[in-house]
């Protein structure tokens, strides 16, 4: 398979980085040590490439209508700037991809229904309006490699419930880039151009257009690290001098050094901690009821209004290996008795906590803190205990 | 990025050295680099035999575990048991004090080994 490469896959390249496929994209995984990529993120600052990450744009009268029957949370609470996580279910409740849905400023429209092909909503008043109609638009992010099936679900659900919106692939639009990190808001707060607004003023999860290198980006108090920082999407051209702007000043990271950071602080990651095939989980599953607002009519919402009903009796938690050893994704869980009651779904030797973790589901009646549990390594159980996230 | 590839040991490609005259085992420079930050290690106890080509222990970075291959056979007669509470001395000093083992061995088993130049072009 031919891998997509970020627009500085070359430049990464020069810096003796280390490559991984991630999503049917080849990424750096390191770039010097993954241990001190971690730790420059929790003591200083640090700067992903993530331009493996999907962009997708919904415009138009009926943006928000498709959004809030796309995603799990109620995105008619969004003002532009604001930005909101959430879950993509299918009918029965599973999490096809997990994403952050940005509201946009509101584009002008012409009013006369030439809305780049979208469905016409068919109303007979069009002839009426003159000029131009702010109509609401926004950006979401689906996982590595999910561009292509997102923007084809909406699309789908769009044209099926005559909704009246563009739908746009920009994934190779926007480079993104995650600075994170303590000393993230006023590294890039520095990096603005002049004239340009003070991200340091940005609440955590929104977002703001502001200038970098001459590019106009789209900078957001967002990340997936437990650390202060910033997202920034940049014109996939600019993507050079932006990432130099960053680079020059935080310690480049890896996929290696995110994973990890991730994994400390419990968050999920797509594909592996939940993934409709192999590990079909539902966000109360997965810890994420907070992303799930049942007052909204979306895919998949009675299947969890039932759960939320009747409860899990499955959930994602956290363990800690008391023993030496890694844990490692699909090792298996046993209790007391020996029996196999998880999986691993995520693990590692944390490098801030200097011990090993694991993240996983099991049955909520061994969900409570300090249950202790066993991990098998390579044949052998290892004593190990359930903890709460984020890992202390 | 080229590594050191000390003259005086003997290589298997899977990249474990052993010293001919102390019969210390280890891994090079390039493993090191290639596994990235080494966070455990597991291996044998002293007294325990090893066969040449077979699998000794593990040694695990944050991103991958890889099994450790025995470069001869012979019995185990000291053990780095450093590594077990500072892994990451496979990574700063692999050929010293990140060695693993210590074997008695049959120095006819050598033969089947890489020289230094072998094993440089190997990884070149």
């Amino acid at each position: 398979m031919t891998l997509r490469n970020p627009p500085l896959r070359e430049a990464h390249a020069e810096r003796d980085a280390k490559f991984t496929e991630f999503g049917g994209w080849d990424m750096p995984v390191e770039f010097d040590s993954i241990r001190a990529e971690h730790a420059a993120v929790r003591e200083a600052a640090g700067v992903f490439d993530v331009s493996h990450m999907g962009e997708i744009e919904v415009a138009g009268p009926d943006a928000t209508a498709l959004l809030n029957r796309l995603t799990t949370n109620d995105v008619t609470t969004l003002d532009p700037g604001d930005a909101q996580y959430a879950a993509i279910t299918r009918e029965d409740g599973v999490m096809l991809d997990d994403t952050v849905v940005y509201r946009l400023p509101d584009e002008e429209r012409p009013s006369d229904g030439a809305n780049g092909g979208a469905v016409d909503a068919g109303g007979d008043d069009a002839g009426e309006r003159e000029g131009p109609e702010a109509v609401p638009a926004y950006l979401f992010i689906p996982n590595a490699g999910h561009d292509a099936e997102m923007h084809e679900r909406w699309v789908d659900h769009r044209d099926e419930w005559g909704l009246d919106c563009e739908v746009r692939n920009v994934t190779e639009d926007w480079a993104m880039f995650a600075v994170q990190g303590p000393d993230a808001p006023d590294l890039v707060a520095s990096a603005v151009d002049d004239g340009g607004p003070d991200v340091r003023d940005l609440s955590r999860f929104s977002a703001t257009f502001a200038p970098f290198g001459g590019a106009e980006c789209w900078v957001a108090r967002t990340g997936y690290t437990g650390e202060d920082g910033f997202e920034v999407l940049c014109p996939w051209s600019a993507a050079e001098a932006v990432w130099a702007l960053f680079a020059d000043e935080a310690t480049p990271c890896g996929l290696g050094a995110r994973d990890t950071l991730r994994i400390e602080q419990g968050f999920l990651l797509s594909g592996q901690d939940f993934n409709p095939e192999d590990e079909p989980r539902t966000p109360y599953e997965a810890d994420i009821g907070f992303a799930v607002d049942l007052d909204t009519e979306f895919v998949g919402r009675d299947a969890l209004a039932a759960q939320a009903e009747a409860g899990v009796e499955e959930t994602f938690v956290g363990i800690e290996l008391l023993d030496r050893g890694v844990p490692r994704h699909g090792y298996d869980v046993t209790n007391e008795d020996g029996h196999v009651v998880g999986a691993v779904t995520s693990g590692t030797m944390s490098p801030s906590l200097d011990k090993p973790i694991a993240l996983g589901y099991l049955p909520v009646d061994l969900t409570d803190p300090g249950t202790e549990v066993s991990v098998v390594v390579r044949g052998r159980e290892k004593r190990a205990k359930v903890v709460s996230v984020p890992f202390e | 990025m080229s590594f050191d590839v000390p003259d005086d040991l003997r290589y298997r490609e899977s990249h474990e050295w052993i010293d001919p005259e102390t019969g210390r085992v280890g891994i090079s420079e390039f493993a090191q680099d290639e596994l990235g930050d080494v966070v455990f290690v597991e291996l044998p106890g002293e007294g325990d035999a090893v066969d040449a080509g077979g699998e000794f222990g593990v040694v695990e970075s944050i991103k991958a575990v890889s099994d450790l291959y025995a470069p001869v056979s012979g019995e185990v007669v000291g053990v780095n048991e450093a590594l077990f509470d500072a892994p990451e001395l496979v990574n700063d000093d692999p050929f010293g004090d990140g060695w693993m083992l210590e074997l008695e061995f049959d120095e006819g088993d050598l033969d089947d080994l890489l020289s230094a130049d072998e094993y440089a072009d190997q990884i070149a």
